[in-house]
């Protein structure tokens, strides 16, 4: 549907040839954006609609008093599934805190939750199949797994701003909810509008990207961050990945088309990483509630744990 | 008087939230005195952990996201 919808708008209406670079790059936009977009909202309205899923309130009292091991595992797969705003991130830092949870736990739920949520995860399915989506899936809860472990060596609680400790809080009220049929309704269409007005941006950069490197990339570079023998490209994409800061939705066409010009599978997964995982904004709200040099060793963990990631597949693959 | 708190340290949604709330009392003419809430401690002690949350005459009525018109209006009706 999207591909017929593509191929008329691209060939016949404006007299492209699917040959060129140009028709090859309007092609490929036409094709993601309407393909994403119809996805996104798709999504997120069904999401909404079952709108009772975890909250971080919920997900504190999940983790709260279990074993690190256990804690850990519930914190990484909660942080997958918990849709939450990087404005959230002190909030939800300081609850964990409060509620005793181990700082490398909490760390690891920092690590997995924009790595990995629903949205990607369906995106990447319907883009790049199934068994790519699995291993991002797999290797982005790896890294939150030992990301998390390596920084609780290091005692991140000294760094930990000292009115953190002091806060009390308040006990978690329950909040009535109206889950009748039109008020879910209601919820999903507003959630639907309020995340696509936020990440519209982001997937149009990302789509015109992939565009771009769709149609214009020259093979023969593409070739060079393609071969798995050359090493040197998986640090190169994650450190062009680690400033660069978009929502993972946005990144998702741009590995399509990294993938489909023959980039190897690591360099395309750490590269996707590189730029979900660490952002800017999300550390400068952090820096609120912990010290500089804790942000800085985050940062650096989870760099090399991508790194690690990625010349790994491209090792087995 | 009804005291509305919007409990958040400054994003986008709380600010959207606040408005939301301005405009709907003004609407229906029902006098509110609307509290910003920045201050983590505070809103910790509310027990809200996902931003924006909203108080009305101290209960916390919503947390996490903004919430939708007809909710608002409900809350003040009901306040």
């Amino acid at each position: 549907m999207f591909k017929t919808l593509a191929d008329w708008l691209a060939f016949d209406v404006f007299g492209l040839t699917a040959e060129s670079s140009m028709g090859e790059s309007v092609h490929f936009f036409i094709m993601d954006i309407t393909k994403i977009f119809f996805m996104l909202v798709t999504i997120i309205y069904i999401m909404g609609l079952f709108r009772s899923f975890v909250s971080p309130e919920k997900v504190r009292t999940y983790i709260q008093g279990k074993s690190k091991f256990a804690a850990r595992v519930l914190a990484i797969v909660l942080g997958a599934v918990t849709p939450f705003c990087s404005c959230s991130s002190v909030p939800l830092f300081i609850g964990f805190v409060e509620a005793g949870i181990p700082l490398g736990v909490t760390f690891s739920f920092l690590i997995a939750s924009p790595m990995i949520n629903e949205i990607a995860v369906v995106m990447l399915w319907g883009m790049v199949g199934w068994k790519i989506t699995a291993l991002y899936v797999a290797s982005g809860m790896v890294v939150a797994f030992f990301g998390g472990i390596i920084m609780e060596k290091f005692k991140p609680e000294r760094w930990v701003e000292d009115y953190v400790w002091k806060i009390q809080m308040g006990e978690v009220q329950a909040i009535e909810q109206d889950n009748s049929l039109p008020a879910r309704h209601r919820y999903a269409f507003g959630e639907v509008k309020e995340i696509v007005g936020r990440i519209w941006k982001w997937v149009i950069v990302g789509v015109g990207l992939g565009a771009l490197f769709h149609g214009y990339f020259p093979e023969n570079w593409a070739a060079s961050l393609g071969d798995a023998n050359n090493w040197l490209a998986v640090p190169m994409s994650v450190l062009i990945g680690v400033p660069l800061y978009s929502n993972a939705v946005g990144v998702i066409p741009l590995a399509e088309a990294m993938l489909l010009k023959g980039v190897a599978l690591g360099t395309t997964l750490s590269f996707m990483m590189s730029i979900a995982a660490i952002s800017l904004p999300e550390l400068l709200i952090l820096r609120k509630v912990i010290q500089w040099q804790a942000l800085a060793l985050f940062t650096a963990i989870v760099t090399v744990s991508i790194m690690l990631v990625g010349w790994f597949f491209n090792i087995i693959v | 008087m009804i005291e509305v708190k919007v409990l958040g340290t400054g994003c986008a949604s709380c600010k959207t939230t606040q408005a939301l709330i301005e405009n709907i009392a003004g609407e229906h003419d029902i006098e509110i005195a609307l509290e910003k809430v920045e201050d983590m401690a505070k809103i910790m002690s509310y027990g809200v952990m996902s931003t924006p949350g909203v108080v009305i005459n101290g209960k916390v009525v919503h947390a996490g996201g903004i919430p939708d018109k007809k909710s608002i209006l409900s809350w003040l009706n009901e306040a």
